[in-house]
């Protein structure tokens, strides 16, 4: 696993320090200190780890032992742009696989990445409820449907200023 | 306390509530097979993740099959330990572990010594289906200075995470990642050296497969001794002879000193010495030390710190370099008995041999695995050349032993060369757990009191309790002593130093259960415990059967000091015995 060494502000070990007191540092709230903590940092990288550990007296192994159990939580930043594409039955029926592809040739990262400069994080989901639009891509909040490999490069020019 | 009424393979038995479906048929003499569950009934550890599956059985009225290891039994339960959906189910899972298993047992450093493989025999498993398209999972292999882990050959039994947390509270391991990813590995998946871990071995201890072995220097035993350059040294901790037999078939707690002598001669090491001479030599610096340090703090010193910790436990000085990294002061700074043999042999002996020192080759057997981290660590070393070239394990000198052809159980006893192969009873219980302090405590009573002991046994030293304190009477003035055992017990015990609120002025620490013959280098246990207690025996026995008793009476010992060393704690005592402790907290993690 790589890593990106992040320095941590006085105000952000602070801020990990109050979740946890809030939980009043009791180990049994791991999972909850995590979540608070991904809400506010947006991801749980390897030194937000430590601290948590330190304050809930728990080993740091432990703590990246459940932050790796669960798919929810994530130690790599999400970019400014996260791309989502559905991979639910019917988009995947209707090409989604080759428009992740296209994805993931343009921007160079796999899935579950983010790009060097930030700017695009690359994830799959599971049906957005537009099935009739299939294949469906997410770009933050907005949704393009009918999303074939060549319309791919457009998409991401969108965003590329 | 309620009892339970159960039926196990129609036999009726009775247990108190609470009791597993496991342990109710080995109380009526059913051996379910297990390869993640283990119950170290003595040490108070308990593993059952119910990960394995191998210990399935069926239970009347039940839809699935119960993992006997993690199922309470229940009034009226009928179990079935063998019935064909039980062997069926059991098989299966057999093969699915295995599917995800490297096949190279003939190499593989566990071989002949793993659960696992005993498994497979057992279940006469001779061919995996849908081998040909299954993927492996592959991890890199991480290689420390004492251990390596081959993590292909996890599978996910979690003992080492439970020896390495909820016992030694070191904290190095976890469960990491899941399905096909899922391993056991420090954080951020770094490897060991960047992680807390103190190289107790106690997970190796306990690992049923390959995953988890010590670095094996036999080979480099071997070309050592082939070397014409160099004059070969060997020294035995106290520990090994009171386990390395278990190697050969004897039963727990044969003594096999004489024996393991006269295998080292036939191997062909130049000397043969004992560690017990340098654990003798300890006591005099440490016990000197000791009073030292009461001395100043009973006249109002207030910068003499106490209690003094002892410090003959590579694993026991990771771990409190680690995690006690404010008291740095307080352990002795005496080296370990392997570190001060190897300082003496590298210039007293050398120097009565006229070599160099380059020349030499010390070589150590211990029952430990830090001990291989601690020789070659920077402190013990003169410009680059270690004072302890390596160590093996009593494991790796029972391979030796087999390798060279050696008959050991029909081996005559023979006797440790001269001059460091002398030794007393004092140095022998150094490797069972209150043995130091015991030792300490038979020299600085003498010294402080200028009496002569009556009674060296002091039994209140002694047994298997984690954490134990005794006061005795040096003639009028009580001295409090602490001992642990296990580094769990271990940090109980420093917390509350470090809270101040104990009054010990002296307290023995060894990283594993029962001090060094429970060591993460000895002979497998496979969950049987009580060989703790036997190798404990004949340890004490080693002792009661020694003529000399007290390290200060070894002759040799008086020698040294007189040829070389002049007085304990002198300037050149200093240079070649003590050491000093680093910070290494802020090195934990990173990246």
């Amino acid at each position: 696993m790589s890593h990106i060494k992040v320095e941590l502000k006085k105000e952000q070990v602070a801020k990990i320090k109050d979740i946890c007191k809030s939980f009043n540092n009791e180990a049994g709230e791991l999972i909850n200190v995590l979540h608070k903590t991904q809400e506010s940092f947006g991801y749980l990288p390897a030194e937000v780890q430590e601290v948590i550990a330190r304050e809930l007296n728990v080993s740091v192994a432990k703590v990246y032992g459940v932050v790796t159990f669960y798919s929810f939580f994530t130690m790599i930043p999400k970019g400014k742009h996260p791309i989502s594409i559905c991979t639910g039955t019917a988009c995947y029926v209707r090409g989604a696989e080759k428009v992740l592809d296209e994805f993931k040739r343009i921007l160079d990262v796999k899935v579950g990445e983010t790009t060097p400069d930030g700017k695009f994080s690359l994830s799959c989901l599971r049906c957005v409820g537009a099935c009739g639009l299939a294949p469906v891509v997410m770009v933050g909040e907005k949704v393009y449907g009918r999303v074939s490999p060549d319309g791919v490069k457009d998409i991401i020019k969108e965003y590329e200023q | 306390m309620e009892t339970i009424k159960l039926t196990i393979d129609n036999k009726p038995v009775e247990v108190p509530a609470g009791t597993s479906v496991y342990q109710a048929a080995k109380n009526l003499g059913i051996d379910i097979p297990v390869l993640c569950y283990m119950n170290l009934h003595d040490l108070g550890i308990e593993n059952k993740p119910a990960g394995c599956r191998i210990c399935v059985v069926e239970v009347e009225g039940r839809r699935n099959l119960a993992p006997s290891c993690s199922t309470t039994c229940a009034n009226g339960m009928v179990v079935k330990t063998h019935s064909t959906r039980v062997i069926n189910a059991r098989r299966t899972v057999m093969e699915l572990i295995l599917s995800d298993h490297p096949k190279d047992c003939l190499t593989c450093p566990k071989s002949g010594n793993c659960d696992l493989q005993d498994m497979a025999v057992k279940m006469g498993v001779r061919n995996i289906p849908g081998q040909a398209y299954a993927e492996m999972s592959t991890y890199k292999t991480d290689f420390s200075p004492s251990i390596i882990r081959d993590m292909d050959k996890c599978i996910m039994c979690r003992r080492c995470e439970t020896m390495c947390n909820d016992f030694q509270t070191v904290g190095a391991l976890s469960g990491v990642n899941r399905g096909f990813s899922a391993v056991v590995a420090p954080a951020f998946e770094q490897d060991l050296e960047k992680s807390p871990c103190t190289y107790c071995g106690q997970c190796v201890a306990v690992c049923p497969t390959g995953a988890l072995t010590e670095v094996d220097h036999t080979p480099k035993v071997i070309r050592a001794l082939a070397d014409p350059t160099k004059t070969v040294l060997v020294q035995t901790a106290p520990a090994v002879r009171a386990a390395l037999g278990e190697e050969f078939g004897l039963e727990a707690g044969t003594s096999v000193t004489g024996k393991m002598v006269a295998a080292l001669r036939q191997i062909g090491f130049d000397y043969i010495f004992d560690t017990d001479f340098a654990a003798d030599l300890t006591i005099m610096e440490e016990g000197t030390e000791l009073l030292t340090r009461l001395g100043k703090h009973l006249s109002g010193d207030k910068d003499v710190k106490l209690p003094i910790l002892t410090s003959c436990c590579p694993g026991w000085v990771g771990f409190f370099e680690h995690n006690y990294s404010d008291m740095l002061d307080v352990p002795s700074t005496a080296k370990s008995p392997q570190q001060m043999f190897g300082a003496i042999a590298k210039s007293y002996f050398a120097e009565k041999l006229g070599k160099k020192r380059e020349e030499l080759v010390v070589i150590s057997v211990m029952p430990c695995l830090a001990k291989k981290y601690e020789c070659q660590r920077d402190e013990f070393k003169v410009d680059g050349n270690p004072d302890v070239d390596f160590s093996i394990s009593t494991r790796e000198l029972a391979h030796l032993i087999k390798e060279f052809n050696i008959n050991f159980n029909e081996l005559a006893d023979e006797d440790f060369d001269r001059p460091m192969g002398e030794s007393t009873g004092a140095s022998v219980i150094f490797g069972a757990t209150g043995g130091v302090i015991e030792a300490a405590t038979r020299t600085a009573y003498e010294i402080h009191t200028g009496k002569k002991l009556e009674k060296v046994d002091f039994h209140e030293l002694r047994g298997m309790e984690g954490i134990r304190s005794a006061t005795i009477d040096f003639n009028g003035l009580p001295i409090n002593i602490g001992i642990a055992h296990g580094l769990g017990n271990a940090r109980k015990l420093l917390d509350q130093v470090r809270a101040g609120k104990t009054n010990y002025h002296a307290i023995e620490i060894m990283a594993c259960p029962g001090g060094c013959i429970g060591g993460g280098g000895q002979p497998l246990h496979h969950g049987d415990t009580s060989v703790l207690k036997a190798r404990t025996k004949a340890i004490y026995s080693e002792d009661t059967n020694k003529v000399i008793r007290k390290s200060h009476e070894n002759p040799y010992i008086i020698k040294l000091y007189e040829e070389f060393l002049g007085k304990p704690m002198s300037h050149k005592a200093h240079e070649l015995l003590h050491t000093h402790y680093f910070d290494k907290s802020s090195k934990d993690i990173f990246i």
